[in-house]
């Protein structure tokens, strides 16, 4: 450790905290989740100091811990990297983390496993802080599976329920798929980049380094890097086709997918993405395919939350749908407006899990919408914070945060391509439609079941942060606030086009709200029926056919392998062998004792003949 | 004279030994045996060993072979002379006994220490008697003073003074020795039948 | 010219002859006759090397005193090895030496 600065305490504590839960877990009990929370506040309150702080000198980033140390051309340190981009992560993550731990600390009340609940939410703090403060792809590469470690420790929370192991390993499965791809890439720029990951370095070597000449002569290596390095982001975000693990990682308690799934670890994909923009930039074909896979997954899952029946997982298809955009504004280029749509998706989508939470914690832990219903008037606090949510996302003109930062995104997909802006402007009605339907059906109307007519707000703990939460839906994107946040400021287009596309983009939302009223005001259960948005596009059986077949396949080819090379030539051969060389060297015991005699005698003169005759030739 | 005889008692140590091997009858072994001592007995006669060749024939011949014979009548004779010899085992036992010999006769050759004959290793009485001094016995060294091998004393003088309690051992072996013949000749008497 | 090595030649090749007696013959009497041939070979070597050997113009009496206890030693040995095969032909009512190969492996 060099120095004690404020940046090394932030991803040091909650290690430590970690630790202490994980080493004392028997005897703290209650007092786990006050060491937990003590730890996130300090991170946040640092955060928010650091916010006013200096940027690191380029190329020099604050030292941390020396890490790996092979020789003096192979060594990866912990550094920390802080410029506006990592400052503004970093209080997004640690204040939506202290919001979190503070709500757990009432919704999770009844648990009996807090300490290892609080101890692995304290260990994700640390891997995410890890991820943001990077200064080279090493470390995020080690943070990043660490965080995938930490989140299917949270999945896996209540693991007597076999739901929820399936859905731990399946995030962590298809996040290695990703990672696999990830590391390739790292492996492809250290090779090119003479054995130099850090950002600062690589960004400098497309300028005027190797890198630079690469993409002159061989583009198709940057490229096929720029690819691989995006599979991670595929995996972690969730995008098509790895986005399978997002909705089933709704097995988790609420918190965990309000951290972890909504704000801050899916969007470490985009933050990584933002981080090796310069990568992006200098491949044209791997911004289109990024670009492609984003507007892909953002339609794709919007279409899926149009028939979805649990209030998470329509959160979650919505979590999905929203990543979508923001890896679609990174592959067009426009990084700012990306970033810029993932702190205000992180603080509404945010309060729309911590809400859900509240209204399961009010209706008994009930999450079918189709079994709520009145809560306006039972949970008037969780009602009002849900709307602004809700508000936010969909985008209301002007008053909500997340209107300007989906119309930057849609101004950029205009200005690039137009398909994806038609698509963006097909998923914002889309967006529009199913979360109003999934806030007429829970909210308003008549309670639909008795646990439902029951319900109440949930404790002040709990309260409290979606209040917070729902002030931050409104104003970040208030330049003065944007400007304090260190948020990447996107270049204020204002082009002719802008008048047009705030235009059609309230006209979707419009649009999509009344359709949501005509078609749910009042009902009982869903009037529209569509099979294939329901069963998600059959995709989790076509993959479960597929890996079925693979494995079936290797696993006959890794027997008939076994059977010839590892039991025939290694184990039966040898055994063979020895077998046949037993049964001659038995036959010498014939138990005739005129042939151990003859043996004898031959043997006598062999010695002879040897010892006299041989040896003194030879010199011995 | 010498080496002729040497020839002939060689011969007839080496051509009785056949016999042994090639008889069909056992007694005759034995009794080809028993020459064949007799033959090596004269052999240690002419290395002026004449206690040990007299103790050969003594034990050798006379005991040994003698108590061969009373075994070979106890034993049954008729089944013995009906056995076919293995012709492989021949073969190969003639084989290898030949050129153990070749090899025995090569090495013999380049073997210098041993081409002094017993001229050149001569006896030297007078020269013993002055190198033993005092510690002669009388008997001894009158023989020795006469220019005489007291073979047999000095043979004696050794087991006497050096070997002693090796002498004692040797009894004690014998006696064990006779004692594990009366218990190992003993005819089972079971109760449950004769049957062995 | 009688030389040591004539005596010692004779020696070896008793004492092979000994050997190709006990690998020929079946009869374990003829055997044990044979074994006490190449006994009697080694006795021969012995009794020349301790002629040819003068200490103070004297036989070395060692190898003689050698001799006399092997000659010792091999009549008792004779007397108990003719025992075990009286038992021997008791158990198995044949002198051939392929009647005993119990030690078959």
């Amino acid at each position: 450790m060099n120095s004690i600065t404020p940046a090394s305490i932030v991803l040091l504590l909650p290690l430590f905290s970690a630790f202490t839960i994980l080493l004392l877990h028997r005897q703290l009990k209650g007092a786990a989740a006050l060491i937990s929370i003590g730890s996130s506040a300090i991170c946040a309150i640092l955060s928010m100091i650091m916010l006013g702080a200096k940027d690191t000198p380029i190329g020099e980033p604050q030292h941390i811990l020396s890490f790996i140390h092979i020789s003096d051309s192979l060594s990866f340190d912990i550094n920390a990297l802080i410029d506006g981009q990592s400052r503004g992560m970093l209080f997004i993550v640690t204040f939506i983390g202290f919001l979190v731990h503070l709500y757990s600390y009432g919704y999770m009340k009844d648990d009996e496993a807090r300490p290892r609940y609080f101890g692995s939410l304290s260990m994700f703090m640390f891997s995410m802080t890890g991820i943001v403060l990077a200064d080279n792809l090493v470390m995020m590469f080690i943070f990043w599976e660490l965080v995938g470690l930490s989140s299917y420790l949270l999945i896996g929370h209540w693991f007597q329920k076999p739901s929820a192991c399936e859905a731990a390993k399946k995030a962590f499965l298809t996040n290695r798929i990703g990672d696999f791809g990830f590391m390739i890439g790292i492996l492809l720029l250290f090779g090119l980049n003479h054995g130099n990951v850090e950002f600062a370095d690589l960004a400098d070597s497309f300028k005027t380094g190797p890198l630079h000449d690469l993409k002159e002569s061989h583009s198709w290596v940057i490229t096929a890097a720029a690819l691989c390095i995006f599979m991670g982001a595929v995996g972690k975000s969730a995008q098509v086709p790895l986005h399978v693990w997002l909705p089933d990682a709704m097995e988790g308690p609420t918190p965990v997918s309000a951290l972890i799934h909504a704000a801050t670890m899916v969007a470490a994909g985009v933050y990584m993405l933002v981080r090796v923009s310069f990568l992006i930039g200098a491949s044209e074909m791997a911004g289109q395919v990024i670009a492609g896979i984003g507007g892909l997954t953002a339609i794709f899952a919007a279409l899926m939350a149009v028939q979805q029946n649990d209030i998470k997982r329509i959160l979650a298809y919505s979590t999905l749908s929203q990543l979508g955009y923001m890896v679609m504004a990174v592959g067009l280029g426009a990084g700012e407006a990306g970033m810029f749509h993932l702190y205000t998706h992180a603080f509404f989508k945010a309060l729309l899990f911590l809400g859900s939470g509240a209204v399961i914690y009010a209706c008994h832990h009930e999450q079918d919408i189709w079994k709520m219903g009145g809560l306006s008037k039972q949970t008037p606090a969780t009602y009002l914070t849900f709307a602004i949510g809700t508000a936010a996302l969909i985008g209301v003109p002007f008053v909500t945060s997340g209107f300007w930062s989906k119309e930057a995104i849609l101004g950029a997909a205009y200005e690039h391509c137009k398909i994806l802006f038609a698509v963006g402007a097909f998923t914002a009605f889309l967006t529009a439609f199913y979360m109003t339907r999934l806030f007429i059906v829970a909210f308003l109307g008549k309670p639909r079941t008795d646990s439902a007519s029951h319900a109440s707000d949930p404790p002040l703990v709990m309260i409290a942060p979606l209040l917070v939460l729902s002030i931050m839906s409104l104003i970040s994107a208030i330049p003065f606030v944007r400007g304090r946040l260190q948020a990447m400021v996107p270049h204020e287009h204002h082009s002719d086009a802008h008048w047009l596309i705030v235009g059609i983009s309230i006209t979707a939302l419009v649009a999509g709200v009344a359709l949501a009223f005509k078609l749910y005001k009042g009902k009982d259960k869903d009037p529209l029926n569509i099979p294939l948005f329901a069963n998600k596009f059959y995709i989790d059986e076509i993959y479960a056919v597929i890996i079925k077949y693979a494995q079936d396949r290797l696993a006959w080819i890794v027997t008939g392998l076994e059977r010839v090379f590892v039991d025939g030539l290694v184990a039966r051969l040898p055994a063979a062998i020895a077998c046949r060389i037993g049964s001659a060297a038995r036959s010498l015991q014939s138990g005739h004792m005129q042939g151990y005699t003859f043996l004898l005698g031959a043997g006598i003169v062999l010695a002879i003949y040897v010892a006299v005759f041989v040896l003194p030739r030879i010199g011995g | 004279m010498f080496p002729p005889l040497f020839y002939i008692f060689a011969a007839i140590t080496l051509l009785f030994g056949v016999m042994v091997i090639a008889s069909r009858n056992p007694v005759t072994s034995a009794l080809s045996l028993a020459v064949s001592f007799v033959g090596l007995a004269a052999l240690f006669v002419s290395l002026d060993a004449y206690f040990i060749g007299t103790i050969q024939v003594l034990v050798y011949a006379g005991a040994v072979m003698v108590l061969f014979l009373f075994i070979i009548m106890l034993l049954d004779i008729k089944a013995a002379e009906k056995l076919r010899p293995n012709y492989a085992a021949v073969a190969a036992a003639i084989i290898l006994a030949g050129v153990l010999v070749i090899q025995v006769a090569t090495v013999l050759t380049g073997f210098e220490a041993g081409r002094k004959s017993t001229a050149d290793a001569a006896l030297r009485p007078q020269q013993a008697l002055a190198a033993m001094g005092d510690k002669a016995l009388p008997t001894i060294a009158n023989d020795l003073k006469d220019g005489v091998l007291p073979d047999t004393k000095l043979m004696g003088l050794q087991l006497y003074h050096k070997y002693a309690f090796h002498l004692q051992i040797v009894g004690l072996l014998l006696l064990v020795g006779t004692v594990g013949v009366v218990v190992l000749s003993k005819k089972e008497s079971s109760p449950k039948g004769g049957r062995e | 010219m009688i030389t040591l090595n004539h005596y010692l030649f004779v020696s070896g090749a008793l004492f092979s002859l000994g050997l190709a007696g006990v690998v020929i013959r079946r009869n374990i009497l003829v055997l044990y006759m044979c074994l006490e041939m190449m006994l009697s070979a080694a006795n021969l070597a012995l009794v020349a090397f301790s002629r040819f050997h003068l200490v103070d113009g004297l036989p070395d009496y060692t190898a003689q005193a050698l001799v006399f206890f092997t000659i010792t030693v091999a009549a008792a040995e004779v007397a108990v090895g003719l025992a075990i095969i009286v038992a021997v032909y008791r158990a198995k009512n044949s002198i051939d030496v392929e009647s005993v190969t119990k030690m078959h492996g």
